[in-house]
């Protein structure tokens, strides 16, 4: 049993608990975590494209941010337990993206910047549950937070919004990208606690 | 015996905070009893450990400041926003209990020993194994020739300011205060940059062993002009300090 | 802190090392699976502020290592290190 230390308190606070899944605690900052150095692609040179349908699809930052986008206001929980509620974004939902290629697919991998990978259902990014952001509270999105785009699934756990993607691709397979292959689980709903293998 | 200390090596240990001491106004040297404790070599670190009585844990890592042989002591900075370390520099006192782990590290090790000189690097609280260092060189009574560049926002700031203001001999110490300066300053006053080093650092050719420690950028803006001036890689030795706390 | 010093090295992880490897690894050396360089383990450029630790290679930042740990469960991915030299 460890050393309880006298007068020691952890810095998180608890919430309401229809709003913070269970094992998390809420905090006010916005903590940064990161797997690798923050790139840095200039917004001249970058594209968002979308594989595995009939033919590939892909936009320019311009033609990007030309799509349809929305504000989305959702509570966000990190595998590493901090829960954070009401952020606010915006971007163009992966649906919008998603009508403009012919597919059967029942999985998706995004690619990002840096070679971070991470994997979904294709029924977790539809239906208004995922976008492409590129504002954070009314501002451009930080590099460190994930600019100039990072992928937006509010609903799972925030290692699925993959920080500075590029490119969506569309599979008929479920394959585990960067974490899922090292112990996290494949889908990782924050409400079903399904952090890691097996859970 | 050999086993007990090879468990040491890999469990927490419950040690108890013997003496606190104020170094400056935002950090202190915590001196530790661990029933267990199978002693350190200068430059190594115990990871700490405190548990909430929610169960929430926290784990830091802290250099070790004592000389191999002398009742063990981490020197914690206490940082703005730290979970840990307002803890350890603001709360804790003499009675105290926590969890260490330890001594872990290999690569960033100094004896005290050697004929070739040895620079030590220090960006504020990176000077902590090094003082380690300094202290077990001293202990020994080393003639290693060893120059400390210390590098602090201002002579407030600087850690074991007394015991360094007399080294033992064949240590010299240079200051480097990059915010403030008393009114009678004469030494550095400005970021380790090029010039400096080439001023302080021992020639190349005299092949010397160097260990820097502090942030990351500080540490690396280092290493890279030592490199620069024809120290090969090899002979520099880093510890990059995170800033979380 | 800035974005810059999350970066740590290979000393920031010795204490994890310890625990599952049951020897200091801080002072062996790895060659990377992807350039070939070679280095200590307390050369990594190290990631843990992370829902696990990764270390990359310091020449090209290839990742030599993936860690993560729930409880008494472990997963270690060194498939990027194509060499472990201990001792």
């Amino acid at each position: 049993m460890s050393i309880i230390s006298r007068g020691f308190r952890g810095r998180g606070h608890e919430g309401p608990p229809d709003r913070v899944p269970p094992g998390q605690y809420l905090t006010d900052d916005f903590p940064v975590l990161s797997a690798g150095p923050t790139p840095h692609a200039p917004l001249d040179d970058w594209t968002f494209t979308i594989t595995g349908g009939a033919e590939p699809v892909s936009w320019t930052w311009d033609e990007f941010r030309e799509l349809p986008s929305e504000e989305i206001t959702k509570d966000i929980h990190c595998v590493t337990k901090w829960s954070k509620l009401d952020t606010v974004w915006a971007g163009v939902s992966v649906d919008t993206l998603l009508e403009t290629v012919e597919h059967d697919a029942s999985f998706v991998m995004a690619f990002c910047d840096g070679g971070y990978t991470t994997n979904l259902p294709l029924e977790d990014v539809t239906d208004g549950k995922a976008w492409v952001a590129y504002t954070y509270e009314g501002e451009p999105l930080d590099p460190e937070h994930g600019g100039p785009a990072r992928l937006l699934v509010p609903h799972l756990y925030f290692w699925k919004s993959a920080k500075w993607v590029r490119r969506l691709d569309l599979r008929d397979e479920d394959e585990p990208g960067f974490w899922e292959s090292n112990g996290y689980h494949l889908r990782g709903d924050p409400w079903l606690e399904q952090r890691y293998w097996g859970d | 015996m050999a086993g007990a200390a090879l468990l040491g090596r890999l469990t927490w240990l419950a040690t108890e905070v013997v003496d606190a001491v104020q170094e400056t106004p935002r950090v202190r040297t915590l001196v530790l009893e661990t029933r267990g404790w199978a002693g350190h070599r200068a430059g190594q670190h115990v990871d700490v450990r405190l548990t909430a009585e929610d169960g929430y844990q926290a784990e830091r890592s802290y250099s070790i400041a004592s000389a191999p042989g002398r009742p063990l002591a981490i020197t914690v900075e206490e940082l703005e926003d730290g979970e840990v370390s307002p803890y350890l520099v603001g709360e804790v006192r003499a009675g105290d209990r926590f969890e260490i782990r330890g001594p872990i590290g290999g690569y960033f090790v100094w004896d005290g020993t050697g004929d070739a000189p040895v620079l030590l690097v220090a960006g504020g609280s990176g000077v902590v194994p090094l003082m380690s260092m300094i202290r077990q060189r001293a202990a020994i009574g080393s003639r290693t020739p060893t120059r400390l560049l210390y590098s602090s926002r201002s002579w407030d700031d600087v850690v074991y300011r007394a015991e360094l203001g007399q080294p033992a001999e064949g240590l010299e110490v240079f200051h480097t205060l990059t915010r403030s300066q008393p009114p009678d300053w004469t030494g550095y006053s400005r970021r380790i940059d090029d010039e400096m080093l080439g001023e302080v650092a021992w020639p190349a050719s005299e092949e010397p062993q160097v260990f820097i420690c502090g942030s990351t950028r500080f540490v690396d803006a280092a290493a890279d002009g030592l490199v620069a001036m024809g120290y090969p890689p090899q002979s520099i030795r880093t510890e990059r300090f995170g800033a979380t706390g | 802190m800035t974005v810059g010093d999350m970066k740590l090295d290979g000393n920031a992880i010795g204490g994890l090392l310890i625990e599952i490897f049951g020897a200091d690894l801080t002072a062996a050396t790895g060659i990377c699976a992807s350039c070939g360089a070679q280095g200590e383990v307390a050369t990594l450029d190290v990631y843990v502020h992370a829902p696990g630790v990764v270390g990359r290679c310091r020449s090209c930042e290839a990742v030599m290592l993936k860690i993560v740990r729930t409880g008494p469960r472990t997963w270690l991915d060194l498939s990027g290190t194509r060499t472990l030299q201990i001792g």
